[in-house]
């Protein structure tokens, strides 16, 4: 008997030759990636690199030039209104800064997307917001707060409950730990992983911080030049001899890539 | 470059500007009069514009009311004509200063933090928070701004018409000694509806232009707090600007012969 392979399978998210550029600035360039269903892929690169372009133009947040984004086996690219809205009810997401509306009390923001789609009425809202809080371990006074009167992690625990309330099958999670104390980007890591896998969900992370890519990630996926130059299990970061890699895990000025540093 | 390039490189600008503006007016008025409607986003934004610009459109209203009865007073007292200084304050009023003046201050204090409001919301993510929310951020933010400035403009203008009349009113009999029967009965005998209606008209003109230019700078500003500040000033200083000149194309359709 042969073990069913998971390529065989349709990936949760494929994404195949993607193109995006600003102006003159080509962000990607030919970008392939598959993602398998309950899979949790994070992608690494330095700064500038495209990341939060690859999340936003799979939410149809951007319109990629070129390629081909697949959820769940339908075209993303070019789809509008409703048919649009669908595929992001699959999908969760929590921004680099949390993004929570502050003009909305905690709970709102929490339920906000229950409460768009009409799934949960608005006087069970802050009931079924404490709820959600308590996931991501947050008191339940919280809930009638004001997003200013947060701090920087408890924002993050926010963000993360309401990209998680509506129990998408996809959850992205852009640069979750950036701004936060190390102890804290723990937690925030701990966190990831203990709803992603309560959700079943497949997870695609984007981030700079390799403690958290170790922690979250199953598979690993180096973006540079707009292109994944390298992508494999999350133990093999360390043992890969793929120059790219082996410089962003370091932390080195010198090797392949070249910061866009002005010589004096 | 040379001068023809700088002059074609602007023109192209300007059109896409304008390309770019035509569009997101469409889209906005589309999502005005397409469901889901956000009632509560409306009435947020009823309050804000409207009831929350009452004090600033009536000071405004009542010391144009009393400085345009003094300037008129001092002008036709040369002629002894004395008697139409009612009439020319109620006219003006309705007409054009009512509507106009309350335009410029809510266009000062709207349009800036409609521009100030849903920039900030767009550089910290907000509005890519909203649609991956299934909320469609121009549903949401855009159509409920134009609704209330459209509404609450007129209701403002007829605040500040009555408010500046009373102003012209107090100046007139208390320090020119007019018969404050005579005076009101004068106003009331030469104001005709379409004096005020014209004004009324006007006023709904400039509340959908305020809460378009906060709206459209707000929404398109890039770039962290100094994105947001250049949002704020061009909102305002496009809605003047705006007003200004709507405000004489719409007293060509009304009044021109």
């Amino acid at each position: 008997m042969t073990p069913v392979r998971d390529s065989a399978r349709t990936p949760k998210i494929q994404v195949k030759g993607l193109h995006k550029a600003f102006g003159g600035n080509r962000v990607l360039r030919g970008l392939d990636l598959d993602i398998a269903e309950g899979e949790s892929v994070v992608v690494i690169g330095g700064s500038g690199t495209g990341k939060s372009v690859l999340l936003k133009c799979i939410l149809g947040l951007l319109e990629p030039d070129a390629g081909s984004i697949k959820v769940d086996g339908e075209e993303v690219v070019g789809l509008r209104g409703r048919e649009l809205d669908r595929v992001r009810k699959k999908i969760g997401m929590l921004f680099q800064n949390a993004a929570l509306f502050d003009s909305l009390p905690v709970w709102e923001n929490v339920t906000f997307g229950l409460l768009q789609t009409g799934q949960i009425k608005r006087s069970n809202g802050p009931a079924i917001a404490r709820q959600k809080l308590e996931l991501v371990g947050l008191r339940p006074e919280v809930a009638d707060l004001f997003p200013a009167e947060l701090s920087g992690g408890m924002k993050k625990r926010v963000g993360l409950a309401r990209a998680i309330a509506t129990d998408p099958d996809v959850v992205f999670f852009d640069e979750p730990t950036t701004g936060l104390d190390p102890i804290m980007g723990d937690v925030i890591n701990d966190l990831i992983v203990d709803v992603v896998h309560r959700l079943g969900a497949t997870a695609l992370s984007i981030t700079h911080d390799m403690a958290s890519a170790r922690k979250i990630a199953h598979r690993v996926a180096m973006l540079h030049e707009g292109c994944i130059v390298w992508q494999g299990p999350v133990g093999e970061i360390d043992t890969t001899d793929n120059p790219y890699v082996q410089q962003f895990v370091n932390g080195n000025a010198e090797g392949p890539i070249k910061m866009p540093v002005r010589q004096a | 470059m040379t001068l023809l390039q700088l002059l074609g490189r602007t023109f192209l600008v300007f059109l896409a500007n304008a390309g770019n503006l035509a569009l997101f007016t469409a889209r906005g008025v589309s999502h005005c009069v397409r469901p889901p409607f956000y009632w509560r986003n409306f009435l947020r934004q009823l309050v804000e514009i409207g009831y929350y610009s009452l004090p600033v459109v009536g000071l405004t209203a009542i010391f144009t009311g009393m400085v345009l009865t003094l300037q008129s007073h001092t002008g036709f007292a040369r002629f002894s004509a004395e008697s139409v200084i009612p009439n020319v304050v109620v006219v003006s009023i309705t007409r054009e200063l009512g509507p106009v003046l309350a335009g410029l201050m809510v266009a000062g204090r709207v349009g800036a933090a409609m521009a100030a409001e849903i920039g900030t919301m767009r550089v910290t993510e907000q509005i890519d928070a909203l649609s991956t929310l299934s909320t469609n951020p121009l549903k949401y933010l855009v159509a409920p701004r134009l609704l209330a400035g459209l509404v609450s403009l007129p209701v403002l203008v007829i605040v500040a018409d009555s408010i500046g009349i009373f102003g012209g009113y107090l100046v007139a009999t208390y320090k020119l000694d007019f018969a404050p029967g005579a005076y009101l009965t004068n106003t009331r005998e030469f104001l005709e509806v379409m004096d005020v209606v014209s004004g009324l008209v006007k006023a709904a003109a400039f509340g959908f232009l305020i809460a378009l230019m906060g709206c459209y700078f707000g929404y398109n500003s890039k770039g962290g707090a100094q994105g947001v500040g250049t949002a704020t000033t061009n909102a305002v200083v496009a809605a003047s600007i705006l007003i200004l000149s709507f405000n004489y194309l719409i007293t060509e359709l009304f009044f021109a012969q």
